[in-house]
């Protein structure tokens, strides 16, 4: 009987009791009562299935908890480890086999994907970008940044502006808005980086809410909230516009006019630029400067002791940071077309945070996913429109509770034993 | 260059508000040496050693150090406050201002002395070999563009740097456990890390800040013979706090006693073991009774 496979059912029993009696607790006024008018109709019969379905449900996963494949899967919980791993010696990662077919499938869906999930996409690949940036300054260099916006706002207005004031296209602004974005990076840094912890999230709150502000007030210059248009890339001089005295890409090589074409061709400079911000960070991580990010995160007392100036290591984690934030705010402006300051406030620098800390802090694979799932999900649950933030909030709850250090493990390259030369 | 002296203390003072942690330290370490700074608990000896790595500003003094062929004054390169002076030569005003911004501890390192501390500060959530890199920070090829070219200049220096860490590791005792996380490492090999990753910095002169605190009694011997290799084999000159006065009187050539932020007494080990102020204030027993250490 149940002894055998050790199964109590007389415990899975009452588990199903309790629980039948919470959910008729919770579901019977909400769904039993049904108001008609000033009287009420008892639905009895709704509240009797929720209430079974929760109790056999209950009954099954406890008796399925006793089992032993359940206790393995409890176990496997019980015990995941998410500390970090150091990898062997010669490690071949996997990822060596999916990072072309991910770049192949990149390459075909602009071809077949609808407008509509071409620009989704776009979106999820411009908080990819902004993970990335954000992730060198808090998951690598552990420096709280929570006004990251203002760098994206830089990036953004700087090719709207830059537009408009000195005729610079998307091309001249790309990298332009990168160094501004890394000196305005600097200047807010250096006097503040001497502080840690918390004092810093204040400060870069402030910073990011000043850049809200200056753009929303600065109206002789940034247009206020009316905001500015932004320009669309060129294709060697072609225009992606219905009609252009500059000479228009449709036109050049015969084809129909369709306002996808735009899409499909900031998608594909988008997706260049992320494999190359992809390749950079990966190797910054393992050259001195990522090392002195991450000892810093662990140890400023041991890192000044070993040498390193600790306000230039923050700093440069801070610029390169602050860059490729600026380098998603162009994408951003031209893929809207338009900015204003509406589309920079303290919740978008939470979202980052959010892709971040979800990812998994310093996980670069951790940090694409979960911008995805970030910006992708929101999308999809559009009927819901009223509830995504609850459920933003909701899995951020969850996350926190079974997986606090990321989706991704963060793990350390290993070092085959060399024969030691003194010098 | 002071030759015989690698470091020069003079009328070291050092208040928190009130309190006088150091009143007029004054003590020399010779080139080569092993030296002890010992003293009852709370007698100044890591505020001593704080203040020669720079992690505290002196209030008062002199602290010379004469490593990598220069002379250093460490209270000058943590940036001192401007004065009438400086504002009549602009040569002192810009070294000046220079050191108020980007001076601090990082230069005393750079300067050729390097430290460990009481409680141990090892990068944790980093592999050993990493933590030894870290601490090679100043000698690799550190040129972003050459990094991420990953350029035949770059995979050299990161070679170099790799194979000076696993000599360390092995002066350490640490080979086997290159790739486990520092922060797994029971408490002796923490110790003995800390120590390996300072000497990557390539000091002139290394302080131990209580190395052989909760090792047991092989452990400290291996200490012992580890801080040996260091002076003969390296040339480094060790500087340590201790309490264990066993192994103090084993390795020492100089010794400074410290109470009450003063220096009590100077000497060799046997001049130490015989005075009566070091004893007094150790086992607070009255002058001239029979006590040994």
């Amino acid at each position: 009987m149940s002894q055998a496979v050790g199964i109590n059912f007389k415990k899975s029993s009452i588990d199903a009791f309790i629980a039948g009696l919470m959910a008729l607790v919770l579901f019977g006024p909400i769904v039993g009562v049904v108001l008609d008018g000033y009287g009420f109709n008892a639905e009895f019969g709704r509240v009797a299935w929720i209430v079974a379905i929760v109790a056999v449900g209950r009954f099954v996963m406890s008796s399925f908890m006793q089992t032993e494949k359940g206790i393995a899967l409890a176990f496997r919980y019980a015990n995941n480890d998410d500390g970090v791993t150091v990898l062997p010696p010669g490690h071949k990662s996997k990822m060596v086999w999916i990072i072309p077919l991910v770049v192949v499938i990149g390459l075909v869906l602009p071809f077949v994907a609808s407008k509509y999930v071409l620009t989704v996409i776009i979106l999820g690949l411009i908080y990819v970008l902004l993970g990335l940036g954000l992730n060198i300054v808090v998951g690598l260099a552990g420096l709280l940044d929570l006004g990251f916006v203002g760098f994206y706002a830089i990036g953004a207005y700087g090719l709207a502006l830059g537009y408009e004031n000195l005729g610079l296209g998307f091309w001249s602004m790309l990298p332009i808005a990168a160094i501004m974005a890394a000196v305005a990076g600097a200047i807010l840094g250096f006097p503040v980086l001497r502080m840690h912890g918390d004092y810093l999230a204040i400060v870069t709150l402030g910073f990011g809410e000043i850049i809200r502000l200056i753009l929303t007030n600065w109206a002789s210059f940034t247009h206020g909230p009316n905001g500015v248009s932004a320009p669309l890339p060129t294709f060697f001089g072609l225009e992606f516009k219905r009609r252009s005295s500059e000479g228009t890409f449709h036109e050049f090589f015969n084809l129909p006019y369709d306002s996808a074409y735009k899409y499909m061709f900031i998608y594909l400079v988008l997706f260049a630029v992320v494999w190359a911000v992809l390749f950079i960070k990966h190797r910054l991580v393992k050259m001195p400067i990522g090392r002195a990010w991450e000892a810093l995160r662990e140890d400023e007392i041991a890192c000044r002791s070993l040498g390193l100036n600790h306000v230039l290591v923050k700093l440069s984690a801070f610029m390169i940071g602050a860059s490729t934030g600026g380098l998603a705010g162009v994408f951003f402006a031209t893929y809207q077309g338009f900015v204003n300051p509406s589309s920079f406030t303290f919740f978008e620098s939470a979202l980052i945070l959010a892709i971040v800390v979800l990812g998994g802090m310093g996980s670069t694979l951790g940090v694409v996913i979960a911008a995805f799932c970030l910006t992708v999900l929101p999308e999809m649950l559009r009927e819901f429109a009223e509830y995504r933030v609850l459920m933003f909030g909701i899995l951020m709850v969850v996350m926190m509770i079974w997986k606090p250090r990321g989706i991704v493990r963060v793990t350390r390259t290993g070092f085959s034993p060399k024969k030691g030369v003194a010098k | 260059m002071n030759q015989e002296n690698i470091l020069a203390v003079e009328n070291l003072v050092m208040h928190f508000g009130g309190i006088k942690a150091l009143n007029d330290v004054t003590f020399n370490i010779k080139r080569g040496s092993v030296s002890a700074l010992i003293g009852p608990n709370g007698a100044g000896k890591t505020t001593v050693f704080n203040c020669l790595t720079g992690f505290y500003k002196a209030t008062g003094g002199k602290i010379q150090l004469s490593a990598g062929g220069k002379e250093t004054s460490i209270i000058k390169v943590l940036g001192e406050p401007f004065k009438a002076t400086d504002f009549i030569s602009p040569v002192a005003f810009v070294s000046r201002l220079k050191y108020k911004m980007f001076g601090g501890s990082h230069l005393v390192n750079r300067a050729g002395l390097s430290r460990t501390f009481q409680n141990i500060r090892l990068f944790k959530e980093m592999s050993v070999v990493e933590n030894l890199l870290v601490a090679q920070h100043m000698l690799v090829n550190r040129s972003l563009v050459a990094g991420i070219l990953n350029t035949k200049g770059y995979q050299k220096a990161e070679e170099e740097a790799l194979e000076r860490a696993f000599y360390w590791l092995g002066v350490v005792d640490l080979v086997d456990s290159a790739n486990r996380l520092a922060g797994e490492l029971s408490y002796g090999q923490q110790r003995r890390l800390e120590i390996a990753r300072a000497m990557c910095t390539n000091p002139e002169i290394v302080c131990l800040d209580e190395p052989a605190a909760g090792l047991n009694p092989s452990e400290t011997e291996a200490l012992t013979k580890m801080i040996r290799v260091l002076r003969d084999e390296h040339n480094t000159t060790v500087l340590l706090i201790e309490h264990d006065m066993g192994m103090v009187m084993d390795i020492s050539d100089y010794i400074v006693v410290l109470d009450h932020g003063e220096v009590i007494a100077k000497g060799g080990p046997d001049d130490i073991k015989s005075n009566p102020k070091v004893i007094a204030a150790y086992l607070g027993a009255e002058e001239g009774e029979e006590v040994t250490l």
